[in-house]
């Protein structure tokens, strides 16, 4: 049995088909996943993603033990912005990529992909053992509602009093919509500039309406887990499970900037990931590959060199709604990872000829 | 979901309109094309192929997946729709209409769901 949103019956009353993923039922699209896509890229889409995991670390020491837990230096982040991190495993493996916000000096709230939240939640539990700190998995009672596009300003703005000039990328203020609390947070998986509404899950109904109302004139669609993918494809946006696993590092990953040895103490898998860091290892790296035509290379889809022999192995790929052309990401040796490589991918069979690209796909207009 | 009651119907969720099986056309359900999302690229037989029941024949993919067609009858294709290649989308907004796909002189007498068996046959699924 997969667990509901709490907006499952909105989904069943906009006619939503769902999709079972990590354990949670979830909106997958309410109509044409292409015409949300497009939504998204041109106006405005509307998400449930209350399947995300949320997990709030509370006391003096919080900043010290998510120092040690994470590879990212939260305790250089202030009160009110967020940051791109992840958590590691002792040999530097990547057991998910995580946004932390600070919320006050002493509480941050760590969102984990929901197919990693169990993983996220104990390790984070059993790392601050010894830490001032509690740890309250909030994954169960909080929703998150998602607004994202260029026209998200002008829905947020009409629905919430706070300052959006004042509210950056990446940064987060308690607000209200309709009377009810939320935390307002600028953030996305899209490519675009969007937000994020973290809300208990019983008031969720509600504020899904009231932005619902506001979102008429501006083009809002609400938007399903299909759409979701392609337009973080097309942001170069990696995937848990696709693109990271525990069997890369964020080095692997190209992500190595996320990892902050200069700070106090160590960290799980620090050392590991100063041996991956020096070393001179003939590694993978993560790359984006165009192609013509319409068949798009898919996640596992073999990556050739010019001579047919395998180089590296398609993580996620798709025919790009907004490009009209085939994309995909891939790990492929340094060797051949330089932009203007022609390489091939075995799609079903046939030879498809790709070209490396630099990541992202797809850039919004600042 | 209406299934026409004058079609054949295959558990891959193909339908097969047998009323010339000289020239029986061949598409996709409702059921099929509402499961697959919007529909981005189709690969159809040649025209002069021979069809084995049962085989893979070509594939459909939408932007999330890419599943195979197979074959609903012995036969011969005769023509495929070229509307459907240019503009695949037509298997989402009329799979029993202008969404067909390819048409096949049928050799013998291909084993077909009724409406109601294939209606019972997707309430399992």
């Amino acid at each position: 049995m997969s667990t509901p949103s709490p907006l499952h019956a909105v989904h069943e009353a906009l006619g939503a088909s769902f999709t079972d993923f990590a354990g949670w039922s979830m909106p997958l699209r309410y109509g044409s996943e292409l015409a949300e896509h497009k939504a998204v890229r041109t106006a405005s889409g509307l998400f449930d993603l209350s399947h995300m995991g949320e997990i709030e670390l509370t006391g003096p020491e919080a900043a010290q033990a998510l120092d040690f837990a994470l590879v990212g230096k939260l305790s250089a982040v202030k009160p009110g912005k967020a940051r791109y991190t992840m958590i590691c495993d002792a040999e530097g493996g990547v057991l998910d990529d995580l946004v932390v916000y600070r919320l006050a000096a002493d509480k941050y709230m760590v969102v984990a992909n929901a197919s990693n939240a169990v993983t996220v939640a104990a390790a984070l539990r059993e790392r601050a053992d010894g830490f001032a700190v509690e740890v309250n998995d909030r994954s169960a009672d909080l929703a998150l509602i998602a607004v994202q596009g260029p026209t998200s300003t002008a829905i947020i703005g009409s629905v919430t009093g706070a300052d959006l000039d004042a509210l950056a990328y990446y940064a987060s203020v308690p607000a209200a919509i309709a009377g009810i609390d939320i935390l307002l947070a600028r953030t996305g998986y899209t490519g675009e500039d969007g937000f994020e509404v973290y809300v208990d899950g019983a008031d969720a109904p509600r504020v899904w309406e009231v932005l619902t109302e506001a979102g008429q004139e501006h083009g809002l669609l609400p938007a399903g887990l299909a759409c979701r993918d392609t337009l973080r494809l097309e942001a170069g946006m990696p995937l848990y499970g696709n693109e990271l696993s525990a069997s890369f590092t964020p080095f692997d990953a190209g992500l190595g900037r996320v990892v902050k040895f200069d700070k106090p103490g160590g960290f799980v898998g620090k050392e590991a990931l100063e041996r991956r860091r020096d070393a001179d290892v003939e590694a993978k790296v993560l790359v984006g590959l165009v192609g013509s035509g319409k068949r798009a290379p898919r996640h596992g889809y073999a990556v050739l060199d010019g001579d047919g022999a395998q180089v590296g192995t398609v993580t996620s790929g798709a025919l790009s709604p907004t490009l009209g052309h085939p994309i995909a990401m891939a790990y492929v040796p340094v060797a051949v990872s330089e932009p203007g490589t022609a390489l091939t991918v075995d799609i079903r069979g046939t030879s498809a000829p790709v070209e490396v690209v630099k990541l992202p796909f797809y850039q919004r207009q600042a | 979901m209406s299934n026409p009651e004058n079609l054949g119907y295959t558990t891959d969720h193909e339908w097969v309109d047998l009323a010339d099986p000289a020239s029986a056309t061949v598409g996709v359900t409702k059921y099929a094309a509402d499961a697959l999302g919007d529909v981005v690229y189709v690969q159809l037989p040649e025209v002069g192929a021979t069809l084995t029941t049962g085989e893979a024949c070509g594939e459909i993919e939408s932007t999330k997946s890419v599943s195979d067609l197979f074959a609903p009858a012995d036969g011969v294709v005769v023509e495929i729709n070229e509307a459907v290649v240019d503009t695949p989308e037509l298997v989402n907004t009329d799979p029993f209409g202008d969404g067909w796909l390819f048409r096949v002189r049928v050799d013998g007498d291909p084993e077909l769901l009724d409406a109601a068996a294939y209606a019972e046959h997707t309430k399992e699924d």
